[in-house]
């Protein structure tokens, strides 16, 4: 132990006197400080967020009418395809990514993550993939929706289709890259004093994602593998008409493709909890509960696929079984919930940005939530299956969970990735136009599918016509949230007021370093003085910015 | 097999210590690790073809499908010695690594390096002489797929071996005490080794 801190302290003191930062022209190239791939991570995902979202426009004004008049029914299935595949795989799983990369090394102490270059790599795979993406549109964009299913995905458009695949397995690739990155970093590059129950939530977070990641992503790539086969070189796998079958496809599509719910959200799982102490001013609800609930989430996540093909001829066994373990998952998901609002409960909550979409989180989630329970019943799903129900549904999960988890994770940790505050007004602005513009489009969207309107087809029938203009208003007023939050996001870069060290005053490690973290991190081994959830135990001398650089002083100079 | 990994493992965390200051950022040296949460990762796409023949062989009402000509089982046996024999020869050279024999870690790896064009020789006669094409039936496809995503891997191995050969021929590369290289190179031929026994068994024997 002696000679490594012997080996960083010249280091130090060429840092202090220098403190680089990084040029602007480092987020465009090939760089293997997690922190900038964090942010190139982040700001791509937002890339490709404009564009899912521009695409979800279209289709909603093409809905406002039940004819097919705004765009053709070949261009709408080239849409909902492109939307899916876009806000799943190149928005929110590198969004997850980006937070990953940037704070995994700052929560625990470490100076980078473990293998700085093949996370570079898993990052240079997104730009190519992404584009090679939207590359289909001039070529006619695949139409079988982000699920593929074969025989469809075999008979509507073969280089559409083909471009999807090699995409996806790019993508796929890269998050498979990152994910043995975030395992071996938070198991093996913890400072000594930090064991695994003392390191945040965050990190429970995405050993949990992780694990899913590498377990579930190769099985979808197998089964791209075997469909580009069928697609390209004639096989039948998954082609009734060559004697294959295409329910195999789906169980291995489902294999990752469940799981990959779970990818999607346990990130900002982790991200509330770390949210809702710091500006509830409380310690976390049930530390050990909420770690352990999130690998009891992945667990269970690997079992419950078929839940998705429950209306395709699945014998009842087999039904059973799955509705089960569907059922069982919201055990856990329930100890999260009731934990983060047993966290609130009685705190002294400051309602900035970052604690309203945390709480506009929890709620909007726990709708998804429930209405998942519905779901995993076998004869509702039935009745409801390849409705609009769904689509509600997975929205309330994924925008209403994920989405609004990202912005409070945004809104909380921007001042430490830029050393700029947001504009608390903007920000505000955001979270009440977004929350309603929200609820108003999706919220009808259970009334629709209950009443039996079809996901994925551009027309429907003239008496879902009032309920789908209400949607349609919602999205555009979706649409319009951005602006607020896209104009505080430049404000503040440009003009916004400098943020301190630790300006929530969190006692996480990341807010030990400066704002934005010196390269490498850390100024020596930062010290861990108190447990990431330890709010209101000492409040009289923990009181602002410059008493926690204080008290660090102290602390390291007894340690000497 | 499952011993000598463990032994391996073993060995890379007691070897790392010394290390530890001359990892790539000051701290220890982790690619075993990672390297071993990747081949967790890899074995689940096999895992994924593995449960698609699976369920083929579950489904279809005759299987191989009528008219799938009986596989010749001489190469394939032939090709299942020589892969099994060549990680015992793999493991000779880093043994003789770890008494600094670079010169028998070479010699040893060129043999290993050499069974597995071998094997892949004799997958391309297999390839080239079989009475069906990929597209004959279900069971042909997966015999072709399996195989040939296993055959890539086994490529890819050769690839590192023959990597560790040209790096090998610098003076202290390799030595005793460091050699990460070697040991992934071994760690994953012994795995695409496992891979093909189960495979071998899913596809030759009991179809």
């Amino acid at each position: 132990m002696s000679t490594t801190v012997e080996k960083i302290v010249p280091a130090i003191s060429d840092g202090h006197k220098e403190h680089p930062q990084r040029k602007w022209q480092d987020y465009f190239g090939f760089s293997t400080d997690h922190k900038v791939i964090g942010i190139q991570y982040l700001t791509t995902a937002f890339f490709f967020y404009f564009i899912g979202g521009a695409l979800a426009e279209v289709m909603r004004t093409e809905l406002a009418t039940p004819d097919p008049d705004f765009v053709q029914p070949e261009f709408y299935n080239q849409l909902l395809t492109m939307h899916g595949t876009i806000m799943l795989f190149l928005w929110i799983i590198p969004a997850g990514a980006a937070f990953a990369n940037y704070l995994i090394p700052l929560m625990i102490g470490a100076e980078d993550m473990a293998f700085p270059r093949l996370n570079a790599v898993a990052f240079w795979m997104i730009p190519p993939g992404g584009i090679l993406l939207l590359s289909s549109f001039f070529n006619g964009a695949p139409q079988a929706g982000w699920t593929s299913y074969p025989p469809l995905s075999l008979v509507s458009g073969k280089s559409g289709e083909e471009i999807w695949i090699l995409s996806l397995l790019l993508l796929g690739t890269s998050s498979m890259f990152g994910a043995i990155n975030f395992v071996t970093t938070i198991l093996l590059m913890r400072i000594p004093d930090m064991d695994i129950h003392s390191m945040p939530l965050f990190c429970w977070s995405m050993l949990a994602t992780s694990g899913l990641i590498l377990l579930g992503t190769p099985v979808l790539g197998a089964a791209l593998i075997l469909l580009s086969f069928d697609l390209m070189a004639g096989t039948a796998f998954f082609n009734p008409a060559g004697g294959g079958d295409p329910v195999v496809y789906q169980h291995m599509f489902w294999f990752y493709s469940h799981p990959a719910v779970y990818i999607m959200i346990l990130p900002f799982f982790g991200a509330i909890s770390e949210i809702l102490p710091v500006h509830a001013r409380k310690p976390i609800f049930g530390y050990r509960a909420i770690a352990y609930s999130s690998l009891a989430i992945s667990f269970l996540g690997l079992i419950v696929w078929a839940h998705h093909m429950f209306s395709s001829g699945t014998p009842g066994w087999l039904r059973m079984f799955f509705m089960a373990t569907t059922m069982i998952i919201a055990v856990p998901t329930g100890i999260k919930v009731f934990s983060w609002c047993a966290t609130l409960w009685g705190g002294k909550l400051s309602l900035n940005s970052a604690l309203l979409f945390a709480v506009g989180f929890l709620s909007s989630f726990l709708i998804g939530g429930l209405s998942g329970v519905m779901l995993a019943s076998v004869p509702f799903d039935i009745h409801v299956h390849d409705t609009y129900f769904i689509v509600a549904h997975f929205h309330y999960v994924l925008f209403g969970g994920s989405v609004f988890g990202l912005f409070a994770a945004v809104y909380h940790w921007f001042p430490k990735m830029t050393g700029k505050m947001v504009n608390e007004t903007l920000g505000q602005i955001h979270f009440v136009m977004t929350f309603i513009g929200f609820n108003i489009t999706f919220l009808p969207m259970h009334q629709l599918g209950l009443q039996g309107m079809n996901r994925r087809i551009a027309l429907y029938d003239p008496q879902f016509q009032t309920l789908n203009i209400i949607c349609t208003v919602g999205s555009y007023i979706l649409a319009l949230s951005t602006f607020p939050f896209i104009i505080n996001i430049i404000w503040s870069l440009m003009k916004g007021k400098k943020a301190a060290r630790n300006p929530w005053r969190a006692l996480t490690l990341e807010w030990q370093t400066a704002s934005p973290p010196i390269i490498e991190n850390f100024e020596g081994e930062p010290v861990l003085w108190a447990g990431p959830y330890d709010y209101g135990i000492d409040q009289e001398s923990i009181d602002g910015d410059e008493s926690v650089e204080d008290m660090l002083a102290t602390i390291s100079a007894e340690g000497q | 097999m499952q011993g000598s990994t463990v032994d391996n493992k073993s060995q890379v965390t007691i070897e790392s210590e010394p290390e530890a200051t001359t990892g790539h950022h000051g701290h220890p040296d982790h690619r075993m690790f990672g390297l071993y949460i990747f081949l967790v990762s890899d074995s689940m796409t096999f895992l994924g073809f593995f449960a698609a023949l699976l369920i083929y062989r579950a489904i279809v009402p005759v299987w191989p499908p009528e008219g799938t000509p009986e596989l010749e089982l001489l190469i394939p046996i032939i090709n299942t010695s020589i892969l099994v024999a060549s990680s015992f020869v793999m493991h000779r050279g880093q043994t003789a690594l770890k008494k600094n024999d670079v010169k028998g870690l070479q010699v040893w790896f060129a043999i290993t390096a050499a069974m597995g064009a071998i094997f892949l020789c004799g997958q391309g006669y297999e390839y080239f002489h079989s009475e069906f094409g990929l597209t004959t039936n279900l069971f042909a496809s997966c015999f072709y797929v399996l195989t040939g995503f296993h055959g890539l891997h086994v490529m890819t191995g050769v690839l590192l071996i023959l990597s560790v050969l040209w790096r090998s021929r610098q003076d202290e590369h390799y030595t005793s005490k460091s050699h990460f290289g070697v040991e992934a190179a071994e760690i994953y031929w012994h795995f695409v080794d496992v891979i093909w026994l189960v495979l071998f068994v899913l596809v030759y024997l009991i179809n």
